[in-house]
């Protein structure tokens, strides 16, 4: 198995008992623990607090995982990149449609299907897709959004390129696959899926796509996007090639747009004033148009939009939308 | 103890659950942010501010990365490491004593107070002093315990809970606090931030010096040396333990760290992240009693050794009290920290609190957030918080809570059914368009409908079908031109 995606890392069981220390501590000292950490630090520390009947799967797994080698950190550690896969010419791309893009927002996909293929792109619609699972998982349904997982797995199983034209399924895919079934063929499938902008700019490093749209225009990246795929840079460099189009930044643009799925319906007073200082800020930046890479934020925003007195001129629209716009 | 612990030793759960917000009522009023306008701009403000201060650092992240190992090495060497420092700091003449839950550490408190006929008692900032609730449990035996910190102290003279981690009383702007000291202490109104804090000092020194007893918390234990390090910027901490004849730390379990030479970087952190300083005012370290004098540790379990068992959660006990995932909390910043419920707010209050008092009490915690993930990017110890918000859904609808419900299990049952149906999902999505199309000529919608059309336009359906119909009637026009492809761009 992939041994970044593992299953989150599993930690001692510590007698139920009452904690008293016990004698047993003859584990080296971190001092020494630093110096022979690839031999299993702290096992015999270890060994105190696990349990009998759990010891040794404990130890098993624990040997490799709790060393302190604060060497091997290092001190200029910085956020690794993602490295991408190269998209080769000629590839099939399997379009995978959340349903509520397939629904609500047809224009979207079309848009997206458009765009790859005008980008030479051979585009492809499995046409038994449904969900990815999001909505179940977010809400704490695990078992129910696995078999969804299980169903979008057998549809997309034959493709190497995924592309979605929404952060926060991709994540679920990609980040999220992992909690719901630590099967290795699962989560393999969910690596194969990209979010659009990520695709065209990381994988086909393409920055130009031909596109013409002059309005004055502010981006709004959802929070799954941003904090669990990274995928900031992208939406920016296509935006920053697309001809006569004026970029203003959204003021506090990393923080959240309140809509959070079922959080949207579940506390909508907490989600109508996220949405509100959002909106306030969308207002205060002087867009005509804000874009984004995911539209169900802007579904969220646009209905708050609507009845805002300065907000109903401000149109929303999902970056593929305005990348093949003929303004 | 021989004979039956009083009531007011037990500071069960529920009672100090009253009033929780998030937790007792159901979810409309639940939602509802608060009126903590100044709350929101300084969360905000000192939010930004730790930020820009850490981007200045380029090893900042290599901190957080090397903070989490020690804290994952030191929770999976418990045993060794708290056998350790109790050796060292006994040796020294302080005496360690282990709590299994809140109420076994008050009657230990107890017993101290009665050894030493102690008669008042100031207390420096502790978060697992509230966890015992001690200022209800010291007044029931007719000890008062006076706060120190100025923050304490004014919520305190309020009659109020702490609303934040770092800073208790956030919520207060000076003019408040002026009024509060004309009302409780007699003092001529003043707004003037020097003017409060004079009036303040001059209260408190009179207690330092009449206290018998001082209680504190404990920032890190160090097991190598033995010691305590309490960190603070208003010198209360350090005239709480040092002026009275008796110091009483409190630490959870997991305050531990195993060496000294590990303190500094915890320093780095802890400073920066939680009120944007380089370095707090003061770093203590306290290796023991002196002469005369006499320390006690007590060590708190309280669930947390429970928690310790979950693999998928443990790391929530890496949490320094920092407060940085409060600050940028969208959600604390409207709903303010008494909403939580319990002692501890925001998002590691979402997730400490249901794993500490119980999901049956605390089970809606985790559903109070957008999971914008705000909270994982900021923590110096890099607990994943986000990912076990979503984690700790899944146990509050498997385990008995009050999320847990039958209907709503029946609809997702349904729903996943349809999802792995396509047909089905076709049948159901059509119905969907063609309600949400009716929709808006409705006066009144019901349900999950009404909650977002309160202050939400619905989407527009437009007129067309939906992708898939389009699709099987139109990919054939999407056809590959050689000539469409756009002249190379360099990779930036
Ligand atoms: S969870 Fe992290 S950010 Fe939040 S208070 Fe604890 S250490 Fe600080």
């Amino acid at each position: 198995m992939n041994s970044r995606f593992e299953p989150i890392r599993s930690t001692p069981t510590v007698d139920s008992g009452r904690l008293t220390p016990r004698q047993n501590h003859e584990g080296p000292l971190p001092d020494q623990v630093e110096q022979k950490s690839s031999v299993g630090p702290g096992v015999g520390g270890v060994t105190g607090m696990v349990s009998e009947k759990t010891s040794e799967s404990a130890l098993g797994t624990q040997a490799d995982k709790v060393g302190l080698d604060l060497e091997a950190v290092g001190w200029s550690a910085t956020e690794q990149k993602r490295e991408y896969p190269v998209y080769e010419p000629g590839e099939p791309v399997a379009l995978f449609v959340p349903c509520y893009i397939d629904q609500f927002y047809p224009q979207i996909a079309r848009a997206t299907a458009e765009l790859l293929t005008w980008l030479q792109v051979p585009v492809e619609f499995p046409s038994r897709q449904t969900c990815c699972g999001q909505p179940a998982f977010n809400s704490g349904y695990w078992k129910e959004a696995c078999r969804v997982v299980h169903h979008f797995c057998e549809t997309f199983a034959p493709y190497r390129w995924i592309v979605c034209p929404s952060g926060s399924c991709t994540a679920m895919c990609r980040v999220f696959f992992r909690h719901l079934d630590a099967d290795a063929r699962i989560i393999e499938i969910g690596q194969r899926v990209f979010e659009l902008t990520e695709f065209l700019v990381e994988c086909m490093g393409v920055g130009d796509v031909g596109a013409r749209f002059p309005h004055k225009v502010t981006l709004h990246i959802g929070c799954h996007t941003r904090r669990e795929l990274r995928v900031v840079e992208p939406p920016l460099e296509l935006l920053r090639y697309v001809e006569g189009l004026e970029y203003v930044e959204l003021p506090n643009m990393e923080e959240c747009c309140g809509f959070g799925g079922t959080f949207s319906v579940k506390m909508p007073g907490l989600s109508m004033a996220m949405g509100q200082t959002k909106v306030e800020n969308i207002i205060r930046s002087g867009a005509e148009v804000v874009v984004s890479p995911d539209i169900s934020c802007l579904m969220h925003l646009s209905g708050i939009l609507r009845r805002h007195p300065q907000g109903r001129n401000i149109r929303c629209m999902h970056i593929a939308e305005l990348l093949v716009a003929e303004e | 103890m021989e004979a039956a612990p009083p009531e007011t030793l037990r500071p069960g759960p529920s009672a100090l659950m009253q009033g929780a917000r998030f937790v007792k009522e159901l979810t409309r009023g639940l939602a509802e942010p608060g009126q903590f306008g100044s709350l929101a701009q300084s969360a905000e403000r000192s939010s930004k501010h730790n930020q820009q201060l850490i981007a200045a650092i380029p090893y900042f992240q290599s901190w957080r990365e090397q903070a989490h190992q020690i804290k994952r090495y030191t929770l999976a060497n418990l045993d060794k490491l708290l056998e350790e420092f109790e050796r060292k700091i006994t040796a020294r003449g302080a005496t360690v004593l282990y709590a299994q839950n809140a109420q076994e550490a008050n009657e230990y408190l107890i017993r101290i107070i009665q050894d030493h006929h102690v008669r008042t008692v100031v207390k420096a900032k502790s978060m697992v002093s509230e966890e015992m609730e001690l200022n209800h449990v010291l007044e029931s035996v007719g000890v008062r315990a006076v706060e120190t910190d100025l923050g304490e102290f004014l919520v305190q003279l309020a009659g109020q809970r702490p609303i934040h981690l770092v800073t208790p009383a956030l919520h207060l702007s000076a003019a408040d606090v002026g009024r509060l000291f004309q009302e409780k202490l007699g003092e001529p109104f003043t707004q003037e931030h020097a003017a409060l804090t004079q009036i303040a000092r001059k209260h408190l020194r009179r207690y330092f010096l009449e206290a018998d007893l001082g209680i504190s918390g404990v920032n890190f234990a160090i097991a190598d040396v033995g010691a305590v390090c309490l960190v603070e910027n208003e010198g209360n901490q350090g005239l709480s333990t040092s002026c009275p004849r008796v110091h009483v730390a409190l630490m959870g379990i997991e305050k531990l760290i195993p060496s000294i030479r590990h303190l500094p970087v915890f320093l780095n952190l802890l400073g920066r992240s939680g009120t944007g300083q380089k370095l707090t005012t003061y770093t203590h370290l306290i290796y023991g009693s002196t002469p005369g004098r006499k320390l006690y540790v007590i060590v708190l379990d309280n669930g947390r050794t429970q928690l310790l068992r979950d693999p998928k959660t443990w790391t929530a006990l890496f949490c320094i009290r920092c407060g940085a995932c409060l600050n940028a909390c969208p959600v604390y910043r409207r709903v303010g920290g008494w909403a939580y419920g319990w002692v501890y707010p925001g998002p590691i209050g979402a997730i400490l609190t249901p794993q500490l008092v119980g999901l049956q009490e605390a089970g809606k915690l985790p559903f109070a957030s957008s999971l914008c993930g705000a909270c994982g990017e900021v923590c110096p110890v890099k607990i994943d918080i986000p990912h076990q918000l979503v984690h700790l859904r899944h146990r509050a609808v498997e385990e008995p809570s009050p999320v847990r419900s039958w209907p709503e299990r029946i609809v997702w049952r349904m729903w996943a059914w349809a999802m792995c149906h396509p047909w089905m999902y076709r049948l159901v999505m059509r119905v969907v368009r063609l309600g949400t199309r009716l929709a808006r000529f409705l006066p009144w919608h019901p349900g999950p409908l009404g909650a977002w059309t309160r202050g939400r336009e619905l989407p527009e359906v437009p007129p067309g079908p939906d992708f898939r119909s389009w699709w099987k009637k139109h990919a054939h026009e999407l056809k590959i031109f050689p000539s469409n492809l756009p002249p190379e761009t360099p990779r930036s």
